[in-house]
């Protein structure tokens, strides 16, 4: 078990070099000048030729990588070309509140999830089953920012219960969250019932029923617990979705997030900020898979990694 | 059923819009702004005067269009991929492989977006983003389904009989490949769909005045306290078509997959 903890751990390390190297050369190939792009149409030939030289940009592309690699691992991302802040402090300010609102929905989707999903397998092709399934249909449908405007609509403006936007209680949080959940809230839902049908006809859960347990020890105890090992996946899967379902339902709800932060980015074509958001994005999706398959080996007792 | 009646309808409506709707849905007419709905537009009146069905309607048009565009872009690169991906294996294998983590790394929506940031905006780069950030999956796809038929009797038959690569691959491999296929690309037009109107919300897709779903739903955004039609029929659109495709998409996978209909039949214990 360390061993394999200690192998998944080293294979992330190429992974993570290889998203660098794809951000990396995205980004370099934009059209224009980045130096230009800094100082504007005004400035002298002199002047850029001085700020490209400064920020690298003369150099050979593998010797810019190289510098952009070593400046990554001190924690250095450049500077906003919009603000002149550096990058990284930019994210930073922004971390929390986005993994704020992507724990806040990963933790709705797996209780939600979860519990629909045994309701409608242990109930399966009765009016309950229809209706969760049905539910969740309508869940992966949903556009998640059309979602967003329309719980603003009835319960910021119609009702008045809940703030249309904003950061800050846990008010705010409420209509975020849901939005940003229902989409995985219903995926996890689906895997869940088809998970415990599957596990519902083993021999063990008929043993369980033929030992005269209750229905509450075969459902939790011995289907469910098996029935999980798939979900885990996929719930790691969903934390990706939910990071790009974050881009948007922070833009519905102003919520000062990395992914407002990245929109912004692009439309002012500040490229450092859409490199350094794009990489704390991608990183830590890999890491939560990373986490994931950890736990996966953990949970179930049939793997043995050597 | 239900679903493919719905996407009829929907076909049908994009087909028929100029007929429909003679009068043209980016023109604006300021003497009838942020009406809302009537008899006489069914579905109220943008910022700009412009009747908001007209503009459902053409926006389909447009969405479908690069759903469509979009998944075959995916299926155009990805399923040759993998089908020379799994079917040699090897070096090329491995590299694409690797490749395909490196993408998948990335949350998909994030991935198109990245590329709309780099391609800049219009409906090419939007087909383009979509469609590239959708490969990765028919990749993976397609490639654990020749892994599987590779090692089939009636492949190596083939083989024996001195059938080219080429024709194994097209002939005997690739049939394999089309139920999941299907089914995949049935779905993928939804989330293909879904994934532009986010970018068009985020006013990083088609450019107005071109109607396209999302990008109405971001203009609707604005006015969202006053005229609360604006945001709310353009994303109806967009959730109605999406469902549409996961409905078919699903139906497929159960009339395909022989794996679902076990459970049909079976009664579980309450």
């Amino acid at each position: 078990m360390g061993l394999y903890v200690l192998r998944r751990l080293v294979l992330a390390v190429p992974t993570l070099l290889g998203v660098t190297v794809v951000v990396f050369a995205l980004i370099r190939v934009i059209p224009g000048d980045p130096a230009r792009l800094v100082l504007g149409l005004q400035a002298s030939e002199a002047e850029v030729q001085r700020l490209r030289s400064e920020l690298g940009l003369d150099r050979p592309l593998p010797a810019q990588y190289a510098r952009f690699v070593a400046r990554l691992i001190r924690g250095d991302l450049g500077r906003s070309i919009a603000t002149g802040e550096p990058v990284a402090r930019e994210i930073a300010s922004r971390f929390g509140p986005t993994v704020q609102l992507a724990v806040a929905s990963t933790v709705l989707a797996t209780l939600a999830g979860i519990s629909v999903g045994v309701l409608s397998a242990t109930r399966v092709y009765s009016w309950v089953d229809y209706v969760a399934m049905g539910v969740a249909l309508f869940g992966v449908s949903l556009p998640v920012f059309w979602l967003g405007l329309m719980l603003i609509l009835l319960f910021a403006v119609q009702l008045r219960w809940l703030p249309a936007g904003g950061y800050g209680t846990l008010a705010h949080l409420v209509l975020p969250t849901v939005t940003l959940a229902a989409f995985s809230v219903a995926i996890v839902a689906r895997m869940t019932r088809s998970s415990m049908l599957e596990v519902l006809h083993q021999d063990y859960v008929r043993t369980a029923w033929a030992k005269g347990l209750t229905a509450r020890a075969v459902v939790l105890r011995h289907a469910l617990r098996n029935a999980l090992i798939p979900v885990i996946t996929v719930i790691g899967l969903q934390f990706g979705a939910l990071l790009g379902g974050a881009i948007l339902t922070e833009t519905v709800f102003a919520w000062p997030g990395m992914g407002r932060l990245l929109v912004g980015a692009i439309v002012a074509r500040d490229y450092p900020v859409v490199q350094g958001v794009v990489l704390v994005f991608a990183g830590l999706f890999t890491l939560v898979n990373l986490a994931v398959d950890l736990l996966y080996a953990y949970v179930d007792p049939r793997i043995h990694y050597g | 059923m239900v679903g493919l009646v719905v996407l009829g309808a929907l076909l049908a409506a994009a087909v028929a819009a100029p007929v429909l709707f003679p009068e043209d849905p980016t023109e604006p007419r300021f003497e009838r702004v942020l009406r809302p709905p009537s008899s006489e537009h069914p579905l109220g009146t943008d910022n700009l005067g412009r009747d908001l069905l007209a503009r459902v309607v053409y926006g389909g048009r447009v969405s479908l269009l690069i759903g469509v565009l979009a998944v075959t872009l995916s299926l155009a690169t990805g399923v040759p991929v993998g089908l020379l991906s799994g079917y040699y294996g090897g070096t090329f294998d491995l590299v694409v492989q690797r490749l395909v983590d490196l993408l998948l790394a990335f949350p998909g929506f994030l991935l198109a977006l990245t590329l709309v940031a780099v391609l800049g905006v219009g409906v090419t780069n939007v087909v383009v983003a979509v469609g590239l950030a959708a490969a990765p999956g028919y990749v993976r796809l397609v490639r654990a389904v020749v892994l599987s038929a590779r090692t089939q009797t009636y492949v190596e038959a083939a083989r024996g009989l001195g059938a080219s690569d080429l024709r194994i691959l097209w002939r005997h491999v690739l049939p394999n490949c089309v139920a999941p296929v299907v089914v995949q690309s049935t779905l993928q037009l939804g989330t293909a769909i879904l994934t532009a109107a986010g970018l068009g919300f985020l006013g990083l897709g088609v450019k107005p005045p071109t109607p396209e779903w999302g990008t109405m739903l971001g203009e609707g955004q604005t006015y969202l306290f006053s005229s609360w039609y604006m945001a709310t029929f353009p994303g109806l659109a967009i959730f109605l078509t999406v469902l549409a495709f996961n409905l078919v998409g699903d139906g497929l996978r159960d009339a395909l997959d022989p794996r679902m209909q076990r459970f049909a039949t079976e009664e579980v214990q309450p």
